[in-house]
């Protein structure tokens, strides 16, 4: 009698009392939340998803501006334009996935103070929605590719490219557990949200977005060295080796640097999703 | 039957006032005595109760106390209270929007809460995107949802806009939609609260009714919270009163309503002080100075006569004067009134007692209150009443014996039981 209890709640629970099975049961919740955002984003707009395109068509050709013309950074020997669009391409669907999800309690507080389900549906329905935007882009990046193939610029994927499918989730991983962990401190101090945006700003010129990694090498600053830096940051050997599997221009990062990027991944995924889930319970009276 | 949901000693404690400023010393703090000192919680400070009206010496509040109450399998609980009194915070804490401070809350089953209509509808999409949204974030798969799709749209009575943006929906047809996906729900534990209050009266009768389906029909137990006592009492079967976040009682849904009723009124005394003879309304030709009911005895058998005593100060020498007299239930409607004979007179300045007797009242069991009038005349010959008190004295009626009376007497009965029927067979 005593033990057969559905449902049990008690103010403090086990710290990694995760409960993955209950995400699952809810995964209608979840696609239904992916197709609200697709389907909303663009309602009442002329162009629609053309945007989606347009975006960083433009951002490339500013790049090509200022990083590719004034500044004058070299690009491996590679087109200026689909240097940039590899590099814009994955760090968008990166920078957009850690904005929509380390809103996540803000913005849904209407819905999370009213009903309950499991909070990590939210974070995770963004990162399969902005997949789609990723699709889109990388479909703009595969056709300037093939474009430039057709009119006999030696450009060509290696072996590395099959790693494709595991960049992608390594990048929605990352910025998962970045934004789940951000989300789940700024519920209480508003500061880290307004710090962080301007940090996602910044994180770009610390990754190899705009310039090939191959161009920090040997470079020391401060008596500390950039190249060894960099690679540190774990979005960059997943940048790096997109950017050699399909351009195979510059150099593969290793092994060993990937391996780094998808341990630290996993980590700050687990660390992520308990603190997010301690935060949870109760982050209605404070958010 | 079995217990459907239980409550221990559950209690949800908040801070006032900006939780933003100072959020950090004081977080900082409790980490310290909580962590490196070993000690228990500063903030969390017992026996302080949550009024308020009154300014309180912690920036800490508990919303909810000492929480204790089991409900069973099948029932519909009302929750009542006033503002602030944590009916809401208690549902919040069923549904899992937020953790309590201390205690548990055990259920079985799964919960459905209804602590909004519409909750997650976004404005751009349909009438039937919304459907599939707000019910599954109620809970529902898409399939549960496809297969009650008519039923929805049938008891939403929106057909016709389904494939509209909700934006151009107007309220009430958003909340009828709401509550429709609402309704098809089926959890075995469902938590509303005051959601009745919108919609037009076709609708709420509807809401109603299927809510009483769902716990009557389907065995389901509910958990209500409402203002409207109509509803509370139509729909209830027991109920729990909440004051400042404490249960003040628990009983039949109708018990509830009447102690809610009264505690929210200053109706609580058999007795009543109006004036004292050096500070009477000279303007007033006769005033009264205290109302009470007779020996201050406020709890009268069913056969038992009401007596009410006056005290009355006359300022002036008038004849024929009178008392009427009008009974309420405590929630305030009025149930009947009698006026007595032009059976005293007074004189200047002169402190009267005089002492009415209600004999064969027929009233039922329960709460009431009487307002009284002195004056002079009747509506065949002109009145006029020197002085008027409203909600005077408080009493009980109760069965003459506990265990005896072969039949309970409901309150949906009325509140008079007729003396006799004559009879006749032809």
């Amino acid at each position: 009698m005593e033990n057969n209890w559905d449902i049990v709640i008690k103010p403090r629970e086990r710290l990694l009392s995760v409960d993955l099975g209950e995400i699952w049961r809810y995964r209608d919740l979840c696609s239904l939340f992916v197709k609200r955002n697709i389907v909303t984003q663009y309602k009442q707009t002329i162009l629609g998803p053309l945007w989606y395109v347009i975006q960083p068509a433009l951002t490339v050709v500013m790049y090509m501006v200022v990083f590719g013309g004034i500044a004058g950074i070299p690009t491996d020997g590679v087109p200026q334009p689909l240097f940039y669009l590899a590099g814009v391409c994955m760090w968008q669907y990166f920078a957009d996935c850690l904005n929509s999800t380390s809103n996540t309690f803000v913005n849904n507080a209407g819905i999370f103070g009213k009903v309950y389900f499991p909070r990590l549906v939210s974070p995770l329905s963004d990162v399969i929605s902005n997949l789609l935007r990723f699709g889109i882009q990388f479909g703009l990046f595969a056709v300037v590719y093939v474009w430039y193939i057709f009119k006999g610029i030696p450009v060509s994927p290696n072996w590395y490219a099959l790693l494709f499918p595991v960049l992608v989730i390594m990048m929605a991983g990352l910025s998962l557990g970045f934004g789940v962990l951000i989300s789940s401190m700024t519920t209480k101090y508003r500061d880290l949200r307004i710090l962080f945006t301007f940090i996602v700003q910044l994180w770009m010129y610390a990754t190899p977005i705009v310039y090939p990694l191959s161009q920090v090498k040997g470079r020391v600053l401060a008596g500390i060295d950039l190249y060894t830096l960099m690679r540190i940051n774990p979005v960059t050997p997943v940048i790096e080796t997109f950017k050699y599997g399909f351009l195979n221009a510059g150099e593969f990062i290793g092994w060993g640097w990937l391996a780094y990027s998808f341990l630290f991944m996993i980590a700050l995924l687990c660390f992520g999703v308990v603190v997010f889930n301690k935060v949870q319970k109760s982050f209605m009276d404070t958010v | 039957m079995a217990t459907a949901i239980e409550f221990e000693n559950v209690g949800k404690q908040y801070r006032l006032g900006l939780v933003s400023t100072q959020t950090l010393s004081h977080d900082l703090q409790r980490w310290w005595t909580m962590n490196v000192l070993r000690k228990e919680d500063p903030y969390l400070r017992v026996g302080e109760t949550n009024d308020r009206s009154v300014k309180g010496t912690s920036d800490y509040v508990w919303a909810l106390r000492d929480i204790d109450f089991k409900v069973e399998q099948g029932d519909v609980v009302g929750i009542i209270g006033r503002n602030g009194a944590g009916k809401s915070t208690l549902l919040k804490l069923l549904s899992r929007v937020t953790a309590p401070t201390t205690g548990a809350i055990r259920a079985r089953g799964r919960i459905g809460s209804l602590l909004e209509v519409g909750t997650g509808f976004h404005p751009e999409m349909t009438g039937r995107e919304n459907i599939f949204m707000n019910g599954a974030i109620l809970g529902m798969t898409k399939s549960e949802i496809a297969s009650k799709l008519d039923e929805i749209v049938d008891f939403s009575g929106c057909e016709r806009y389904l494939d509209t943006p909700v934006k151009r929906y107007s309220s009430g047809m958003m909340v009828r939609l709401g509550f429709a996906v609402a309704a098809h729900l089926d959890p075995e534990i469902l938590v509303v609260d005051e959601v009745l209050a919108v919609g037009d009266a076709e609708f709420q009768k509807k809401a109603i009714g299927k809510m009483k389906d769902v716990s009557q029909g389907e065995g389901r137990t509910v958990l209500f919270v409402s203002h409207n006592m109509a509803a509370v009492k139509n729909l209830c079967k027991n109920g729990i009163v909440l004051r400042n976040g404490m249960v003040a009682y628990s009983g039949s849904s109708f018990n509830c309503v009447d102690f809610y009723l009264q505690d929210c009124s200053d109706l609580k005394r058999p007795y009543s002080i109006y004036a004292k003879e050096e500070t009477v309304d000279k303007s007033k030709e006769v005033v009264f100075l205290s109302i009470s009911l007779k020996d201050m005895k406020d709890q009268i058998k069913k056969s038992e006569n009401i007596s009410f005593e006056f005290d009355l100060f006359s300022n002036a020498s008038i004849e024929n004067c009178r008392i009427n007299t009008t009974i309420f239930t405590i929630d305030g409607t009025p149930i009947g009134g009698v006026s007595s004979d032009s059976f005293f007179s007074t004189s200047i300045n002169q402190r009267k007692k005089v002492t009415l007797s209600l004999h064969d009242h027929h009233l039922v069991p329960g709460k009431y209150y009487a307002s009284f009038s002195v004056g002079i005349g009747n509506s065949l010959t002109g009145q006029r009443d020197f002085e008027v008190v409203q909600q005077a004295v408080v009493f009980s009626i109760v069965s003459d014996n506990e265990e005896g009376s072969v039949v309970q007497w409901s309150k949906s009965w009325g509140n008079m039981l007729f003396p006799y029927y004559q009879e006749v067979i032809y």
